[in-house]
């Protein structure tokens, strides 16, 4: 009896939770090979890339900003590494932290522009979507470059049942859980989020935090970024072409709200899944790739639907 | 007198709690019907079953034929972008061949405004006029729809003395051309003034019809169940040092060469017309806003000017006047609303100690009586009072030095307020001090023990408040300062 009010106290409390099971549902019954554990392997290591982009975008989305330059930032961030290394040759662990440090300095970017030079967060993070994109063509001279060997252990796997891109999510999934609920910064989101003006009255450096959330942000893009470009063994040009949308769609899916002062770690991971398990599916349902757009599409708008629906019913 | 609208037995539940139980209410033309009660008595449960927002569980509401009802709530719905006269026929422009036809929508609307005294050009921008103002274009509006029966959800809560006064002559012009009023305020002075009768509502139910020149303590009495014994319970003591010295403030075109000092142990009250600029002198004197010249000292040391942790740190906390807007986080819950100033200190290493937040808001929760289902409830689901008590706990868990309150008890009712006088109280006996901005002035007068009254954004003289008449204060706060 208690289990059944607790499993739906669980489903309420994360209504993508909910949407994830019936399409995990649905797609082992329509796509029998769909329930493997070499599939479900593979759309954790799917999920990856978008799932840690997600995590920085919550703590920009919890604060009531917006990240549209992490697909862009990424690919640069990965650049970075590979030239370091291919072409600088340096060492591969410097060249590592070399790539995510552009991260970080493409994030303090955006935040100083967001909070010092009051530009909206959609202007500014448009802005260094496109410098990031070029800087990553001026750097690359429009060729993918091979990545350091660290890097590219990231897309291999450390048990034949354990991929890198998997440890990683799940990393990241819990430093983001932690960073959300107990630390300051984490707090403070939620606050700047919920009431800006009521932040900065109550004595939270608002600026010196959303600083923080943008470069939180550019370094979770870096991590995904080296993730995606070790899957490949190269970091390409046009690597992470629209993540941030994706990314966005994850954080949304799984409850935030594009207002602020909302959203939590587990639901942008189930956002993520959800994004992952449909892809997933509708390859192996040999959906064309044309109608996947569509379907996924769909999919969103009737997930954060369905969410709003919830909200409003449970506040009455 | 016709009878315009009638509701009998008007019962309503929300997920099991009993909002109104068997509630009668009936508006007769030619009546202002005054609606009194606690915040969450059930008025406005009840004005939302009378407007249709709502469906009873049981009763009924009938309208007499051809009778319209019009709401004015607090929170406007107008554009402030559009124009005046844009706004009042909002969503219903005069046309011709399908085109909005503005000659005519502007003749219309002079004539609107004219019926309830206001003498604005209707091509101004609404936004560019002031709040007493937007709310007389909303009323012309509800005349413009006939509205029969007109529902004024506390009109005054935002308004000043003046512009209440403009506001209660146009409600009585309405009632002699027959309009039915229904009025809510938790001023119960205006009651007096304009109410033909009153409804008291307590705990959802009607506890009595009061009749016209019912006195304040019958008002009292019905509304809260008991008798209060002291409106304005000020336990005044002899002040200790200077707590708080704002020494010759000047913000060019806003405030000048304003010093005020509060000592401890001491309440000292802000008086003045709205756009004196008491607001922008505490908001300044707390970092809020940048200032030119002067300074500001707290216990002595000198804070920086235009930041706010500074200030938090000397030991200054602002209970600000616009609650929703700047106080409170309404995404959050009530717990966490009450850690907000005591987040920084209660983290160590970058990680709050959120066991010990939690149970200090419960402490602070408990002792200021806050009527919630628990730490977790969302904060905007208080009442006004409870939700005014959030903001100064979560000042008190800080313990400051000396709490600015910015019109703490603006659409607070009778019974929180008196508690949040008692949280003044308990301040000062503690040796800390209070600097209170108030448009009441019952309130000033009763709660501080100094009264320093600001005109034209200077100080325009201090009053001691014992003893001291409101002619007294408006005689100053109404004074033409030469430059």
């Amino acid at each position: 009896m208690t289990t059944s009010i607790d499993a739906r106290k669980v489903l309420s409390d994360n209504g993508a939770l909910g949407g994830l099971l019936v399409l995990v549902v649905a797609l082992s019954v329509l796509a029998p090979s769909f329930l493997s554990t070499q599939n479900l392997l593979n759309v954790g290591v799917q999920a990856a890339v978008v799932a840690v982009l997600a995590f920085g975008s919550t703590f920009v989305i919890v604060s009531g900003g917006i990240d549209l330059s992490v697909g862009s930032v990424a690919a640069l961030s990965a650049m970075v590494g590979a030239w370091s290394s291919t072409e600088a040759g340096l060492p591969g662990p410097l060249a590592l932290l070399l790539g995510l440090a552009t991260g970080v300095v493409a994030g303090l970017v955006n935040g100083a522009l967001v909070s010092y030079g009051r530009l909206p967060a959609f202007i500014a993070t448009l802005a260094m979507l496109s410098v990031a994109r070029g800087l990553t063509l001026v750097v690359s001279q429009g060729t993918p470059l091979a990545t350091p060997d660290v890097v590219s252990e990231l897309g291999s796997n450390l048990t034949p049942f354990l991929p890198v891109p998997l440890l990683v999510m799940l990393v990241f999934f819990g430093l983001t859980a932690f960073v959300l609920t107990r630390t300051y910064q984490g707090r403070a989101m939620y606050v700047i989020g919920g009431n800006e003006e009521a932040a900065r009255l109550s004595g939270i450096d608002v600026r010196k935090q959303k600083l923080v959330v943008y470069a939180l942000s550019g370094l979770f893009a870096a991590v995904a970024g080296m993730l995606l470009a070790g899957r490949l063994a190269s970091a390409g040009p046009q690597a992470a072409v629209g993540y941030e949308l994706d990314a966005i769609a994850a954080v949304v899916i799984g409850g935030a709200s594009l207002s602020g002062g909302v959203g939590r770690a587990s639901g942008t991971l189930i956002g993520a899944l959800v994004l992952a398990v449909l892809r997933n599916g509708l390859n192996q349902l040999q959906v064309s790739p044309f109608w996947q757009q569509v379907v996924i599409g769909v999919v969103i708008a009737l997930a954060v639907l369905l969410d709003t629906l919830r909200r409003r019913s449970s506040t009455r | 007198m016709a009878e315009l609208l009638r509701a009998t037995g008007i019962t309503k539940r929300f997920t099991g709690a009993l909002a109104l139980d068997g509630v009668d209410f009936e508006v007769r033309s030619g009546e202002v019907h005054v609606l009194l009660g606690e915040n969450g008595a059930g008025k406005s449960t009840l004005v939302k079953v009378l407007a249709g927002v709502h469906r009873p569980d049981h009763g009924e509401v009938v309208l007499a034929d051809g009778v319209r009802l019009a709401v004015i709530y607090q929170e406007l719905t107008l554009v402030p972008e559009l124009s005046v006269a844009e706004n009042l026929f909002l969503g219903r422009p005069p046309r011709r061949f399908g085109v909005v036809d503005h000659a005519r929508m502007r003749r219309d609307a002079v004539g609107l405004l004219d019926r309830v005294g206001l003498a604005v050009d209707p091509r101004a921008r609404l936004g560019d006029l002031g709040i007493a103002q937007q709310q007389m274009v909303e009323i012309a509006r509800a005349l413009d729809q006939d509205a029969g029966v007109l529902v004024l959800d506390e009109p005054t809560a935002v308004l000043t003395d003046t512009e209440t006064d403009r506001l209660l002559e146009i409600m009585a012009e309405l009632r002699d051309q027959g309009v039915g009023l229904v009025f809510i305020t938790h001023h119960l002075d205006e009651i007096r003034r304009i109410a033909d009768r009153s409804t008291v509502l307590r705990d959802g139910r009607s506890v009595g019809v009061l009749p016209r020149g019912a006195s304040v303590e019958q008002m009292i009495e019905l509304m809260v169940g008991r008798t209060i014994s002291e409106q304005y319970p000020r336990h005044r003591q002899d002040p200790g040092e200077v707590l708080l010295k704002i020494d010759g403030l000047t913000r060019d075109g806003v405030f000048r060469d304003v010093s005020i000092e509060v000592r401890a142990g001491e309440v000292v009250g802000v008086a003045g017309l709205v756009g004196a600029g008491r607001t922008e002198v505490v908001r300044a004197a707390f970092g809020a806003d940048r200032y030119d010249s002067g300074h500001v000292e707290v216990g002595g040391e000198r804070v920086a000017g235009g930041d706010v942790r500074a200030a938090v740190r000397a030991g200054l906390g602002l209970v600000p006047e616009d609650r929703k807007g700047q106080g409170l986080v309404l995404t959050s819950s009530v717990g966490e609303n009450l850690g907000l100033v005591t987040l920084k200190s209660a983290t160590r290493v970058g990680i709050v100690d959120r066991k010990g937040q939690r149970g200090r808001a419960a402490e602070m929760a408990a002792a200021l009586r806050i009527k919630t289902s628990g730490l977790d409830q969302e904060v905007r689901e208080l009442s006004g009072g409870n939700q005014q008590k959030v903001v100064i706990g979560k000042w008190l868990l800080a313990d400051p030095k000396v709490l600015v309150l910015d019109e703490p008890t603006r659409g607070v009712d009778v019974g929180a307020k008196v508690e949040i006088y008692e949280l003044v109280n308990r301040m000062t006996a503690a040796g800390r001090a209070v600097l209170l901005v108030s448009s009441d002035l019952p309130e000033v007068i009763g709660m501080s023990d100094r009264i320093v009254v600001m005109a034209h954004g200077r100080v325009a003289g201090e009053l001691p408040a014992v003893g001291t008449t409101q002619d007294q204060v408006m005689a100053l706060a109404v004074q033409e300062i030469s430059a």
